[in-house]
């Protein structure tokens, strides 16, 4: 039992930094339908600017995680400007979208390993607050680290503000309409541009905190980008383009995970992980909780 | 000199595997992140045929040929139902589950690795096997099944109401592009002599396929042009080490953006391809005689 509750911990902490990582995903997809596989590169870059901020600048804290989420936000921005809008002004099909990210994320994780290095950093805990110095939580058996509570709350805090950011605010209820039928949305008089960059400053934001906080609980790397496949994966698993599904998807793979890892072996769960995203491809490819579109060829 | 032969036995292994993708992606419009994982299974079943039963290579390039085929064949018919985005992430999870599989098989040296095979592959094979290759892609993509899979990939509602199997095509364009997928992995085996799971990820699944769109989708000489370019950028930017995959990068990106049809998209290097080519510019620049004589005419 007490091994149970342990899993259910750690499961529920990973999975609320994967859904900080899906939610970007799940984002692009519904406006802009293709897989952003340069997400990753963004949620390492978020990383690297926290842990830069905390050690060179010297900013406390708080001031680092801000860095971290909006140097990550105007890495995406940037990258759609560059990269992506050229594409949409031709109407590109959406493997050129694919291939472009893919080409983005070799070059972004290759420029770091070529300037800063491919050697693992590790935040240090002086400089970190003091709620993170000191012994994990113990309840009887159970133990829960500090930075597992950091990262469940941190996430909670930003999933919360983006749903109500998402259902009740003008620019919300944009982004809406325009993953619903981006056509009909401009010709109602919203700037289909606009809501793009707004995806992408909301995806880079949300993956450059989801970074730093990843970062802390194991270590700042470039290969950190090709980790976050899972996050895609859970993404896909909850149905892309959903939000409410990225977020159930997050929590149901990193549950699964953790359950693999505790009880058969930690070799299996990737495999798991890939087995589940095939298994769901083939028998509900829109995912838990996507729109069962029909393709209309 | 042994440098650059390295080099262009390189390009010769790619480029067969590459050719495969050219029908898969090029002609049919099927686009697959895994290719990576049947180059695995291709070489390391042509690294047990050698290394473990001492087998002739013509017998390994064969088993590893035919193993990654059957493989695609269920993988077929499990996902070529998927449309765009999702039969992309579908193969992408195929090819790292066989990855993953064979980094926990320690019958094949797992995570670590398998080193010591036997060095079979020679210029003369692989060289060989190129040419081959390029004959077979061409017949087919010049075949009545050739022309169905553009159909598959230019409409593919319209092709159905035409009467073209769709499924029966995408399939066999998978099941083609594995099966040269494997004999690439085999070649490369045994060339290498050595094996890793890593060295089939997903990035080299996307090499693959960056290497089609590079040279051109619907080119078979845009393929082999493309290939050529791409395994040899990286070597000729050994000297930066470092800079060279941002390089890379980077190419991705500017060709992906500023010329979309890739080098050839679309074009063939044949003689005749070389007069439609050259009778479409003369076309044009007739026509801007055409249009400036007119506009001198309204002058006056």
């Amino acid at each position: 039992m007490d091994q149970f509750l342990q899993q259910l911990v750690n499961g529920l902490s990973i999975g609320s930094v994967y859904a900080l990582m899906a939610v970007g995903y799940s984002l692009v997809y519904s406006i802009m339908n293709f897989s952003n596989f340069a997400h990753g590169s963004v949620i390492m870059l978020g990383a690297y600017f926290g842990f830069f901020a905390l050690t060179r600048l010297g900013v406390p804290f708080s001031v680092a995680f801000f860095i971290a989420a909006l140097g990550a936000a105007a890495v995406a921005v940037t990258l759609e400007r560059l990269a992506y809008k050229p594409l949409r002004d031709r109407r590109a099909p959406f493997l050129y979208f694919i291939i472009t990210a893919m080409g983005a994320s070799i070059f972004i994780d290759n420029s770091v390993i070529a300037t800063i290095g491919p050697t693992p950093k590790t935040f240090p805990s002086e400089l970190l607050p003091s709620f993170f110095q000191g012994d994990p939580f113990t309840f009887g058996e159970l133990n829960i680290g500090r930075i597992d509570i950091a990262m469940f709350v941190v996430a909670a805090i930003c999933l919360a503000l983006l749903i109500l950011f998402i259902d009740f605010t003008k620019m919300g209820k944009a982004i809406q309409a325009t993953a619903y039928n981006m056509k009909a949305a401009a010709l109602m008089g919203i700037n289909p541009n606009f809501v793009i960059i707004l995806v992408f400053a909301i995806g880079g934001g949300l993956a450059g905190a989801a970074g730093i906080l990843y970062g802390m609980k194991y270590q700042v790397f470039p290969q950190m980008s090709a980790i976050t496949l899972k996050s895609f994966i859970a993404a896909v698993f909850g149905g892309l383009g959903s939000l409410p599904g990225a977020l159930l998807g997050s929590l149901l793979l990193a549950l699964i995970e953790t359950f693999v890892s505790g009880y058969l072996s930690t070799q299996y769960r990737d495999l798991f992980a890939f087995g589940i995203l095939i298994a769901m491809l083939v028998i509900r490819p829109s995912g838990i909780m996507g729109k069962n579109t029909e393709d209309k060829a | 000199m042994d440098y650059i032969q390295g080099i262009a036995v390189l390009i010769g292994i790619n480029l067969i595997a590459v050719l495969g993708l050219c029908v898969l992606t090029g002609f049919t419009g099927l686009f697959s992140f895994g290719h990576g994982g049947f180059m695995a299974i291709g070489a390391y079943i042509s690294a047990i045929v050698t290394a473990k039963l001492n087998l002739p290579f013509s017998v390994a390039i064969l088993a590893g040929g035919l193993s990654a085929g059957i493989i695609s064949v269920f993988i077929g018919q499990l996902t070529l139902k998927l449309k765009g985005d999702y039969f992309c992430i579908a193969t992408m999870g195929f090819g790292e589950a066989i990855r993953i599989i064979l980094n926990n098989t320690n019958y094949v040296g797992g995570a670590r690795g398998w080193a010591d095979l036997p060095q079979l592959t020679t210029w003369v094979w692989v060289v060989g096997l190129d040419i081959v290759c390029i004959a077979i892609t061409w017949n087919l993509i010049n075949s009545r099944q050739g022309r169905n899979m553009i159909a598959v990939r230019e409409e593919e509602l319209a092709a159905q109401m035409a009467g073209v199997n769709v499924f029966r095509y995408k399939m066999i364009a998978l099941v083609f592009s594995a099966v040269m997928a494997g004999i690439a992995g085999a070649l490369l085996a045994n060339y290498l002599q050595f094996l890793r799971p890593t060295m089939f990820n997903m990035l080299k699944s996307t090499d693959l396929t960056i290497m089609v769109i590079f040279g051109g989708l619907g080119s078979i000489s845009g393929t082999i042009v493309g290939t050529i370019l791409l395994v040899s950028l990286p070597e000729v930017f050994r000297n930066f080490a470092q800079w060279r995959l941002v390089i890379y990068g980077l190419a991705v990106i500017v060709i992906m953006v500023g010329r979309p049809k890739g080098i050839m998209g679309g074009i063939e290097l044949t003689p005749s391809g070389i007069r439609k080519i050259l009778a479409a510019r003369r076309a044009k620049a007739a026509l801007e005689a055409e249009i400036k004589a007119a506009e001198r005419g309204d002058a006056v």
